[in-house]
Formats: C-alpha cells, sequence, structure tokens
C-alpha cells in the first residue's frame, strides 16, 4: 500500500473506534492525542484492529510510533508494502 | 480446540468482555447457570407484567454525542451506538433526611445550589472538596486504600451533610458497611451527581438484549443452562471448566464474573479458605408495585427519593430482617421519555440481613416475606402520596432470591468489601470481572468486563 492508502486505513479505523470525532480536520504532524479523546484504550484499539485486518503484530515498545498520523503511516509502510488496498 | 477464552456468569460484565474478545476473532463461550441473561440485573415476567430487578437507573448518564467520561468509552469499546443503549435523562431525584431534602438532577449545579442554600456554612468546604474530588485520579488500579468519611471530615463539618451526600452512593454500590473507599466513592460521586441517571424506556431488558445480539452477531457462544461445576487446573493454572451436566470444556483463560469467594470456591474447598476476598453482606429487599396511575399524577415526581429517617444513615447489614429507617423509593416512570410507560411502577427497596432470609424454611418464607413487605410498604408511606388504592400487584424480592439467581454468597449486591481491581486471582489464568473486581453501577460493570478481557486476553496476546 501507498502511504495516502495506509493513511485513509487509519483514518477508517479512528472511525469506529472514535465515531463521535470528526475526522476531517485531523492534522498528521500533531498527535491523535491533542486532538482528539484517545486514550490507551483506544490505543490498544488501534493495534488490534490492525491486526486483524492485516494480520501484523505490533509489539508494545513500538506504540509510541503511533503517537502522530505521520509516525503511524511512517511506521506501517514497511509492514504494509505487500497489503492489499483497502475496500 | 480449546477456547481463547471462557467466561463466567452472562451478566453484564460477561457479555461486554464477551463482545470484545469476539469481536477481535477470539473463540469464546459465556456460561450461564440459569435459563435467562443478567445476573444482578435482570428483568422476569409474572402475571402477565415485566418488571426489572437490580437497575433502578443508569448511572453515568451522557447527552448523545459526549466525547468524554464512562459512558462513551463504552460504546466506543462495544463498538455499540447511542441509540442501542437509548438512554434518557431522569426527571429530578432527592435525598430526604429529617428536616431537609436536597434534590439533585443531571446537572451539577442544581445539587450544590442546593447544599449551599441548605447549609451555608459548609458552602465553602463543599467547594473544596468537589475540587479534591476533580483533582483525584480515579483511574488508577492500585489506589491507596483511604476512608471516604475520613476525606469528606477534612472538608465538612455538619454530620448530616456528610451523610446526605454519602445515602445515595452507599445505597448503589457500597459493598463495605458505614464506610466507603475515597477511590469507590469518588467514581460513585461522579457516576450519580456529575453525569446522573438515565433509563432506556424498555428498561434493562433492552440493553442486555443489544448485548446478546452483539456478542452472537460476532460469533460468540453463549450456554445458557451451563453452570459451571468446578474449574479444572493443571498446578496453580486454569486449564478449563466442567459444567454441571459434565461436560469438560477447555480455555486458555477464564474470566469470572461470579465473585471471588464463589470462584475460588470453583477451584476447591482448600483455594476458597486461603484465597478468597470474604463474601460481602450487603443486600436488600426490594417490593415492587405496579399501579393503576402515573405517579406523578398523584403527586410523586421524583426518580429516585433516597431516604433516611434518623439524622444519621446506619449503612450496614441490620439484626433485624429490614433496616425500615432508611430507603430508596424509585420510580421508572419519571424520566423524560417520549412517551409515557403503559403503567405506574413504585419501588421501595431497604438494607436486609441476609442470614435470616436465607435461613429462614420454605414454609415460612412466603409469609414471612408478605409481612415484611407490608411493613417496609408502611415505613415508606409517609415519604409517598397515598397510592395504596392504585396498586394492581405487588411483587418482592429478598437476599435469598438474590443468592438464587446470582449465586452470590449471602445474595450480596455489591460483592466482596475489598475489591481485585486488576482482576487478579492466585490461580494464573483465571481472572475475576463484574463486581469483585470493582467497577461500579451498571456502565462501571460492563466496563469492568471490558478492562479485563483487554489487561488479560487482548493485550499482548
Amino acid at each position: 500500500m501507498r502511504p495516502e492508502q495506509i493513511r485513509q486505513v487509519i483514518v477508517n479505523i479512528l472511525a469506529r473506534i472514535a465515531p463521535d470525532e470528526d475526522l476531517s480536520q485531523i492534522r498528521d504532524d500533531v498527535p491523535f492525542r491533542e486532538q482528539m479523546e484517545l486514550d490507551s484504550m483506544d490505543f490498544l484499539d488501534i493495534v488490534m484492529e490492525l491486526r486483524k485486518l492485516y494480520r501484523i503484530q505490533i509489539p508494545e515498545e513500538d506504540y509510541f510510533n503511533l503517537n502522530t498520523m505521520d509516525g503511524t503511516v511512517n511506521y506501517l509502510e514497511p509492514l504494509l508494502k505487500n497489503a492489499g488496498t483497502p475496500a | 480446540m480449546p477456547y481463547d477464552a471462557l467466561i463466567i456468569g452472562a451478566g453484564l460484565s460477561g457479555l461486554s468482555a464477551g463482545i470484545r474478545l469476539a469481536y477481535y476473532e477470539k473463540s469464546v463461550c459465556i456460561l450461564e447457570r440459569h435459563t435467562t441473561i443478567g445476573g444482578l440485573n435482570s428483568f422476569y415476567r409474572l402475571r402477565n407484567r415485566n418488571y426489572d430487578v437490580g437497575l433502578h437507573a443508569v448511572t453515568n448518564y451522557a447527552v448523545r454525542g459526549t466525547k468524554h467520561g464512562p459512558l462513551p468509552k463504552l460504546l466506543r469499546q462495544l463498538r455499540m451506538d447511542w441509540d442501542d443503549f437509548r438512554l434518557l435523562p431522569q426527571c429530578g431525584s432527592a435525598i430526604d433526611f429529617p428536616g431537609c431534602r436536597l434534590h439533585f438532577s443531571n446537572d451539577f449545579a442544581e445539587f450544590r445550589q442546593q447544599i449551599i442554600e441548605a447549609f451555608p456554612v459548609q458552602a465553602d468546604g463543599f467547594h473544596r472538596f468537589v475540587q479534591a474530588v476533580n483533582d483525584y485520579d480515579d483511574m488508577s488500579l492500585v489506589p491507596p486504600p483511604r476512608s471516604a468519611r475520613m476525606v469528606l471530615a477534612e472538608y465538612l463539618s455538619d454530620p448530616m451533610l456528610i451523610d446526605m451526600i454519602l445515602c445515595p452512593l452507599m445505597f448503589y454500590g457500597s459493598a463495605t458497611p458505614h464506610d466507603m473507599d475515597f477511590h469507590q466513592f469518588v467514581i460513585m460521586f461522579k457516576s450519580i451527581y456529575y453525569e446522573g441517571f438515565g433509563r432506556p424506556w424498555e428498561g434493562v431488558r433492552h440493553i442486555l438484549k443489544r448485548l446478546t445480539k452483539k456478542y452472537k452477531s460476532l460469533g460468540g457462544e453463549l450456554r445458557l443452562r451451563g453452570g459451571v461445576h468446578k474449574i479444572l487446573l493443571d498446578g496453580d493454572r486454569a486449564v478449563g471448566v466442567e459444567l454441571d451436566d459434565g461436560t469438560q470444556l477447555e480455555a486458555s483463560t477464564i474470566l469470572s464474573s461470579a465473585g471471588s469467594a464463589e470462584t475460588m470456591r470453583l477451584c476447591g474447598e482448600d483455594r476458597e479458605r486461603n484465597d478468597a476476598h470474604p463474601p460481602g453482606d450487603i443486600s436488600f429487599m426490594e417490593t415492587l408495585s405496579p399501579i393503576e396511575k402515573q405517579p406523578a399524577e398523584l403527586g410523586f415526581p421524583y426518580t429516585i427519593l433516597f431516604y433516611s429517617r434518623t439524622p444519621e444513615f446506619h449503612y450496614n447489614t441490620p439484626d433485624e430482617p429490614l433496616d425500615l429507617r432508611s430507603g430508596i423509593i424509585c420510580s421508572p416512570n419519571n424520566f423524560q421519555y417520549e412517551k409515557p410507560l403503559d403503567e405506574g411502577m413504585i419501588r421501595i427497596t431497604a438494607l436486609a440481613n441476609p442470614s435470616f432470609w436465607i435461613n429462614l424454611s420454605d414454609d415460612d418464607y412466603p409469609h414471612v416475606k408478605q409481612e415484611w413487605t407490608d411493613k417496609l410498604l408502611t415505613a415508606a408511606q409517609p415519604l409517598l402520596p397515598d397510592y395504596r388504592s392504585y396498586v394492581l400487584d405487588t411483587d418482592s424480592f429478598t437476599p435469598r432470591t438474590i443468592r438464587r439467581f446470582t449465586g452470590h454468597l449471602n445474595g450480596c449486591v455489591y460483592g466482596a468489601s475489598q475489591k481485585s481491581l486488576a482482576g487478579d486471582t492466585p490461580v494464573r489464568r483465571l481472572f475475576l470481572c463484574g463486581t469483585d473486581q470493582g467497577y461500579l453501577g451498571i456502565i462501571g460493570s460492563m466496563l469492568s468486563g471490558i478492562t479485563m478481557a483487554n489487561l488479560h486476553v487482548l493485550k499482548g496476546s
């Protein structure tokens, strides 16, 4: 997948986790936590959703990479290189 | 193939844990001894009428679209929608003590104003106390033990005001007599006075049915009449269960909402003796009276009225079969529904002595229950308009009923006084959820199941 497709995957996951948030205004370089009501339970869900969708394992020590959209896309790019595009 | 997880009990916590696990494709089966779901918060039909047991109101109310707080968090975690719970806000509640009635609603400012007007000398202390509640970290899983009464006494000097603040919080969640742990107090204080009460028009059955439907749609299995006879151990590790009918099921993890002592008993008598937190014995009797008129028409506008006929509130197991000095009067009619309930309903609840009710003979139980139902109705009558000529039917439940339907040893409603917030037991791969884990109220019990499923099954799986 290309970075913009990975970004869309993350937006879709956030929409499922936090349906009451407006995701159209998300800034990619600002931590999610500063823009939305996300707690540690929600971050576990981002990891679990990625595992469910693409069978990728993200170890707990790597969670810090998922703080911003830019960080998440960069971290996932090599892991999702060969993954199919989202429906 | 062993299950990824078995869950003991199809109450609010077990169903919620099941939804989390099934959503993430874990193989999971919920085991329920009874023929219906719900446990402590359930529903039944008697002589062609629907009744709720447990739930008077859902605490932690939030308006649709709220982003912060326990209810939005719960909906997110369950991937459920505001429409799934359809909570409508209360009309207004009150705390009645001799010579003083404090009103409160889902707007904390009203309660604050009532306290300032009724206890002007305490106003400043109350403001500072509220600040202390706001500053407290109630998400900690390892809070230091502290007495709520001691904290209250640092800010407030009027003993009746302290008891009035405590009364609804204790009635709606304290497993310990006389006092509460401050951690539990803060959770209850916010859930009742900040967030407030709500209820679906159909009552708790609506929430339970939505949870069950969600769970099954995700592939979760539910076995009714699937009582667990014992938990199977390999050394100090739980590996499965044996059901009442002899069936054996294997699992990597077991989550139990049966209670600490009850769960350890399932592991063997030695385990119960050595490892369990003793079961609590705070329990209640409740009478439920459907009436011909809407209670508000008769002059009872309250959603919940908490009362004590003595200035000092006695929250403990009474020596008598019932403590007639205090109680809760609830009308499920008094919520802001779009259309009124078909019939009026008055529920009156008081502290009961579990061993008295459990030890009665089968022959004596019905008439003793009737005798105390009458005493309870008489004791609460001064707080109510006279509705007796409109009563269509009356049913009551006691600690004996609660024990029968929940398996809690003393028919206790709020579980053991010592909680296991992290859910750990001395047996590996066996964890607690529900009342003995310790998140309180309807929303709390569901968050308990979710948190334990996240912590012990999903995280690091």
